[in-house]
């Protein structure tokens, strides 16, 4: 990894660190409920959101699904208006009309979530259309779970962007299950890059548990969309370690197998990564545990924020389900 | 007025309208020049739609226009109708300008994810932050036994949706102003035409200029009865309208053009000053548009009412081939008298 830069090995690090406390701080709150939103959490999945978008400018698109925080917090979006939104607050980022599902941030180029498995993707294929017209070196990235590549929007949108070599990238986070459903009670290959194969377009299969494998592919194909080479698929395997919605572990309920969990558990993106950024010297366990309680002192504060902004006057029911020319 | 003016063919047109020097556009051409003059003045503009630049132009509202702006920006799309209402919004939240055009109102079940749970509610999703300007050019079809899925007037189904616009326009002045409203709204539009009525010729002004969004229109002024119009049956209803007069019936034509937003109060102010309501669609009755107008009469004005609402409609079955069948199916200016003189 010598050719990757100390300060991205250690940002990557910051980043995943980030969301997995970001959502463990949510499961610590959610019981008091308060948090009005069905929270869908991306622990065990991190290195993907924060691969990818370590390669993307400001200017970039990402759209995200109803798992979106680890998204948001990677393309840079504060975590303040982020928990904000998710208590329904009029200093959300949506001013309490989306919740967890539709996080939005226009400086930060994301420009709203679809909760509707597939929804987004066409979207982002739609903004990378524009990019293409208007010429402004500009990449979409659509992220997106295996549930979606059942979709005909997902097959709709790689044909689309393949024949107009559409600056976009498709990132699935194959997690092997929609819902409760196993992938393999949906699908007949257990090979979902290899769907892009039809659509004349790349399909790269990896780990989306080693973040460093993430960055470097993301990085490559990042580049060949900005310089008009057209759409990649890339599937990142990876295991959602919480149910489908909520707080809790899933195997609890019978959903997935314990044994399965506990095998993805032992495939930490994070813990892994630490271990060989502090074996390489990269940063100390002192760095580490710094960095642990830096990110825990600005959740807190993003918590207090959030529970201490007023909700959104009642006159806001019916402001903006037209867009008014002002 | 010329341009509230209806004209049910070309040699009416052309008894009247042309004697006084103005200018008599057809409804598709009136549709072409609002896309060409849009194309010209905006770059953001473009059109997308399966076989848009074919010789036959979508009934001839596209034609040439391919040849003078490229096919980038009058673009053929692959048979993808959800897929491409999504690259639509895309489009046109990152900056665009998008006019989504279907050859038949029945493509459009197989866009209703994109259209209802993302494009009808990106803006309140988003805080309002994030806003779609989208328009939806939709054609019902008619006759030559067409039959049952190259027919529908789904009108109905997006007006019940939060988020959208749906404007119908019959004449030939109202599709120019209200395609050139619609681009500029910044909402998702669904602009509904009618391919019955692409040949009539009415006054159309060469500039640009707007028809506004949710203002309907008396089409002809009368004290015994009410008729609410859409699309096409504005024809028959003048049709009808000109029946009754020789019976010494006088109707008042309110053609609302916008259904969402609905003039409303154009229709309430006509109905308490004739006492007496007909709505007549170029749709199935039940869950119609005309059950909509007639429950907000009931609502605001039902006191005024000398006689029960009718409505004249389509059976609620699907359209069939046969053209015997088709006869019984479509509603004509005749089915508009009967119910006028069954209220009087």
């Amino acid at each position: 990894m010598t050719d990757i830069p100390a300060y991205v090995l250690i940002d990557l690090l910051r980043k995943m660190l980030f969301i997995r406390r970001f959502e463990e701080k949510i499961v610590d709150v959610y019981s008091e409920q308060d948090m009005k939103t069905p929270v869908h959490l991306c622990i065990g999945e991190e290195a993907i959101a924060v691969g990818v978008c370590a390669n993307l400018n400001r200017d970039d698109y990402i759209f995200t699904t109803h798992r979106s925080h680890g998204h948001c917090l990677a393309k840079g979006m504060d975590p303040k208006q982020l928990l904000a939104e998710f208590y329904g607050r009029k200093t959300g980022y949506c001013k309490g009309k989306g919740g967890s599902m539709h996080p939005a941030s226009v400086e930060h180029n994301v420009l709203g979530t679809s909760a509707i498995v597939g929804g987004g993707i066409p979207i982002a294929v739609g903004t990378a259309l524009a990019s293409w017209m208007k010429k402004d070196n500009r990449v979409s990235v659509t992220f997106f779970g295996d549930g979606a590549t059942e979709e005909g929007t997902f097959h709709e949108s790689m044909n689309f962007a393949s024949l107009k070599r559409l600056p976009v990238v498709f990132v699935c986070e194959n997690n092997f299950y929609a819902t409760n459903s196993p992938i393999s009670a949906r699908q007949p290959h257990d090979n979902i890059a290899k769907k892009a194969e039809g659509y004349g377009m790349p399909g790269i299969q990896i780990d989306g548990n080693d973040v460093i494998q993430v960055y470097r592919t993301a990085k490559e194909v990042i580049q060949v969309a900005r310089n008009g080479g057209g759409p990649t698929l890339i599937e990142c395997r990876t295991y959602r370690w919480k149910g489908h919605v909520g707080t809790d572990y899933d195997y609890e309920k019978g959903c997935r197998p314990r044994q399965e969990l506990e095998e993805w558990m032992n495939k930490c993106p994070i813990n892994s990564y630490k271990d060989y950024l502090i074996e390489s010297g990269i940063i100390s366990n002192t760095e580490f545990q710094a960095m642990i309680s830096e990110i825990d002192s600005a959740l807190q504060c993003a918590i207090t924020f959030a529970k201490e902004s007023p909700f959104p006057d009642i006159s806001e029911l019916l402001k903006d389900v037209y867009f008014e020319r002002k | 007025m010329p341009w509230t003016k209806v004209y049910i063919d070309k040699a009416d047109f052309e008894g009247t309208l042309a004697k006084e020097g103005l200018r008599g556009v057809s409804y598709k051409d009136a549709i072409r020049e609002a896309q060409l003059q849009l194309l010209e003045k905006d770059d953001r503009v473009f059109l997308m739609g399966e076989g848009i630049d074919d010789p036959g132009g979508i009934f001839g509202t596209t034609v040439g226009l391919a040849e003078k702006f490229g096919k980038n920006r009058i673009m053929d799309i692959p048979i993808a109708e959800n897929g491409l209402t999504g690259v639509a919004i895309g489009a046109a939240i990152a900056g665009m300008r998008p006019i989504f055009i279907h050859m038949r109102m029945d493509f459009l079940p197989m866009c209703m994810d994109q259209i209802i749970n993302h494009a009808a509610k990106w803006n309140y999703m988003t805080g309002g932050h994030v806003n779609v300007p989208l328009v939806i050019r939709s054609i019902i079809g008619r006759g030559w036994g067409s039959a049952a899925q190259h027919s529908q007037a789904l009108h109905a189904l997006f007006t019940h949706i939060p988020g959208l616009k749906v404007v119908m326009p019959s004449t030939p002045y109202d599709a120019k102003g209200l395609l050139i409203a619609a681009v500029e709204d910044g909402n998702p539009v669904m602009f509904i035409e009618h391919r019955w009525i692409y040949d009539y010729v009415g006054y159309v002004p060469e500039d640009m200029y707007t028809v506004p969004i949710g203002k309907g229109i008396i089409r002809k002024t009368g004290k015994d009865a009410t008729i609410v119009a859409l699309s096409q049956m504005v024809y028959e209803t003048m049709k009808a309208a000109k029946t009754l007069e020789a019976g010494g019936i006088d109707v008042e034509i309110i053609d609302p053009r916008s259904l969402k937003p609905l003039d409303e109060e154009l229709i309430l102010d006509s109905v308490k000053k004739t006492g007496r309501l007909v709505i007549a669609d170029v749709a199935c009755k039940t869950g119609g548009v005309g059950a909509e107008i007639a429950c907000r009469v009931a609502e605001s004005a039902y006191q005024y009412l000398k006689a029960p609402v009718k409505r004249v409609n389509f059976p609620d079955a699907p359209t069939p081939c046969s053209p015997v069948l088709e006869d019984a199916y479509y509603p004509d200016h005749k089915d508009i008298e009967n119910a006028i003189r069954e209220l009087l």
